[in-house]
């Protein structure tokens, strides 16, 4: 890390630092949240790909609001449901800038379903990032669609039920149906194998979008210990155990 | 000079909005708004522009917000109900300081609270401009992307149904495309520059935490804006025993009433609210100094009456004259949309000796 042990010191090499693209590595969200592991990989490989100096990022409204004011791209921040719309107009009017949306469960699933959808359907040449814990992390525990049968929450006490609350949402299937749509993929963070799987997954879709193909949605299941109620280090287990029966890592759509 | 034109007045309205440097257009088709999105799907590729078919206001108004967050000159239209629908968009707009330009082509006027007003959460303003005519509408729309810029605030034009569908003749006048000069604010890709983020929450500077101030600026230029941006169109007011207040296509219907009544003998005179928001008050201000009465005629159930009566504060009796005026299609032609109906009630509520009004 770029504070802490000090690389000055002859026989030790860096072999790890934050980002560039991340002006800092203080943020506001829980130990054990799985968002800004994402981030960082998203970071890496916007640095990795050069794409800093043409890259808008739009995001939604969730814990990971909390990241645009310290990642060194230009964002526009969008309402809560509505970043795919926002995208839109980013995208048509600067067809050369890179594009791409950062929306949790509960922003693109749950509130802004038909945005994303049109927006797919459309074939805008826009990258959306889903970061699905299954829960409304930000607001303190709360039910959203993606949210698994079983899984307590505190509005879905004892466990989601098909009775109460009806069946979860698989959206990457259900964006992977569409015409226009040119990748699809879901991945994980819970691993350092499910993360260098997910950054493969999240480069072959920003591949998609600057060759021109189509719309394209990573999905990443990340952790949320504190709105599963279980510890930090138990997080990756629960989400292995919880969210990756319903919502299997895997490529969905690649043209 | 230029050519004058036979135009609609929502077509009037787009070609401006072209003329104005206008590049992106987003809307979701509702009547009498829709000639302004079949104009634009028109006319905006010829000018490398963008026309979407958004899929509804909501994402309409999203995708004029992506747009204009790139400096974009952009502008979406609809009606009363379809604008109910872009209301939280509009709030954090405007706490975003991104300067969209919105039409809202009203069934009556029903919507004047919901524009001077507005439906949103929070303190936001638009800056609300009211043509009554085609030409008026072309001139308001080019002047709107400039106040929108300047201002870095929203500018909604509320028209209505007969304002939209009424063919006249129109003259374009020559307007300098290039907006006001660099936009630092808006999102293109940090190429060469610090990156900035573009919100409504916060300031666009990385790393800073001062959200009051950003919400600062926001709030902080409504003083300014309300001495600066106020239009008004008055007539006969000076020696006025009663003051007629409209605005709009009806605005058009009452100064010709105004004009009846004075040949008929009566000190009546006209203030037409240009400006919505800021409103006129000074103007209505000056008009309380010697007038009895004021009347106000709108085509709702009493909206504007209440920004004449906060001018007034109490001065002047201030009477309504107007009312809802449904055609059968409820768009808001209806009988009340009479010059001799407005003249008789400019009769009725005339001031005269030993009678109150």
């Amino acid at each position: 890390m770029s504070s802490g042990l000090s690389t000055q010191n002859p026989g030790l090499q860096k072999v790890f630092d934050k980002p560039d693209l991340l002006l800092t590595t203080q943020h506001s969200l829980c130990p054990g949240c799985g968002e800004p592991v994402a981030l960082r990989t998203i970071l890496e490989l916007i640095q990795e790909m050069a794409l800093r100096d043409r890259t808008i990022c739009v995001c939604g409204i969730g814990c990971y609001t909390a990241f645009p004011g310290i990642i060194d791209i230009d964002v526009q921040q969008a309402l809560h449901g509505r970043a795919p719309s926002v995208a839109t107009g980013v995208k048509r009017v600067l067809p050369d800038a890179f594009v791409f949306t950062l929306q949790g469960d509960g922003d693109m699933v749950s509130e802004g379903l038909q945005e994303v959808i049109h927006t797919a359907a459309r074939g805008e040449q826009v990258t959306a990032v889903l970061l699905n814990n299954g829960v409304f992390g930000e607001t303190g525990g709360h039910m959203t669609t993606t949210s698994v049968l079983g899984q307590h929450t505190k509005t879905s006490v004892g466990g989601r039920s098909v009775e109460k609350h009806g069946h979860p949402i698989k959206i990457s299937e259900l964006i992977a149906s569409l015409d226009g749509v040119a990748y699809v993929a879901r991945g994980a963070m819970h691993t350092p194998a499910a993360i260098k799987w997910t950054k493969q997954c999240l480069r072959d879709a920003f591949q998609s979008q600057l060759d021109g193909k189509g719309f394209s949605l990573v999905e990443i299941l990340t952790m949320c210990p504190t709105d599963w109620f279980v510890p930090p280090e138990a997080g990756p287990e629960w989400l292995e155990k919880n969210l990756q029966p319903t919502y299997p890592l895997r490529v969905i759509k690649a043209t | 000079m230029g050519a004058r034109v036979l135009m609609e007045g929502s077509q009037a309205l787009a070609e401006a909005a072209v003329q104005a440097g206008c590049r992106f257009y987003a809307g979701y088709p509702i009547t009498p708004s829709t000639e302004i999105l079949e104009y634009m799907s028109v006319r905006l590729p010829q000018v490398n522009g963008v026309c979407m078919n958004a899929e509804s206001e909501i994402e309409a108004i999203g995708m004029v917000w992506g747009a204009a967050g790139c400096g974009v000159r952009a502008m979406t239209a609809s009606t009363g109900q379809g604008i109910s629908l872009m209301q939280e968009s509009f709030a954090e707009l405007a706490n975003a300081q991104i300067p969209v330009v919105v039409v809202n082509m009203c069934r009556g006027q029903g919507d004047y609270f919901q524009s001077t007003r507005g439906g949103g959460h929070g303190d936001y303003r638009f800056i609300v401009l009211s043509p009554s005519s085609a030409q008026e509408a072309a001139d308001l729309t080019m002047q709107a992307f400039d106040v929108a810029e300047k201002w870095r605030n929203p500018v909604m034009i509320m028209g209505d149904f007969l304002l939209s569908h009424t063919s006249e003749l129109v003259e374009f006048h020559p307007h300098d495309e290039q907006g006001l000069g660099p936009k630092a604010w808006a999102t293109t890709g940090a190429k060469g520059r610090k990156a900035i983020t573009l919100s409504p929450l916060g300031p666009s500077e990385k790393l800073s935490t001062n959200v009051a101030s950003a919400l600062a600026n926001v709030i902080g230029k409504h003083p300014d804006i309300k001495k600066h941006e106020v239009r008004v169109d008055t007539g006969f007011v000076d020696d006025a025993e009663l003051v007629v207040v409209a605005f709009g296509f009806p605005g058009r219907f009452v100064k010709y009433a105004v004009r009846l009544a004075r040949e008929q003998g009566l000190r009546v005179g006209y203030i037409r609210p240009i400006s919505l928001w800021p409103f006129p008050s000074a103007a209505v201000v000056q008009a309380a100094a010697h007038a009895k009465a004021f009347a106000v005629f709108e085509l709702n159930a009493g909206q504007m009456i209440e920004d004449v009566q906060l001018a007034v504060r109490g001065s002047t009796p201030v009477v309504a004259i107007g009312g809802i005026s449904h055609d059968h299609s409820g768009f808001g032609v209806g009988p009340l949309l009479n010059v001799e109906y407005i003249l008789q009630r400019i009769h009725d509520v005339y001031p005269r000796k030993g009678s109150t009004t």
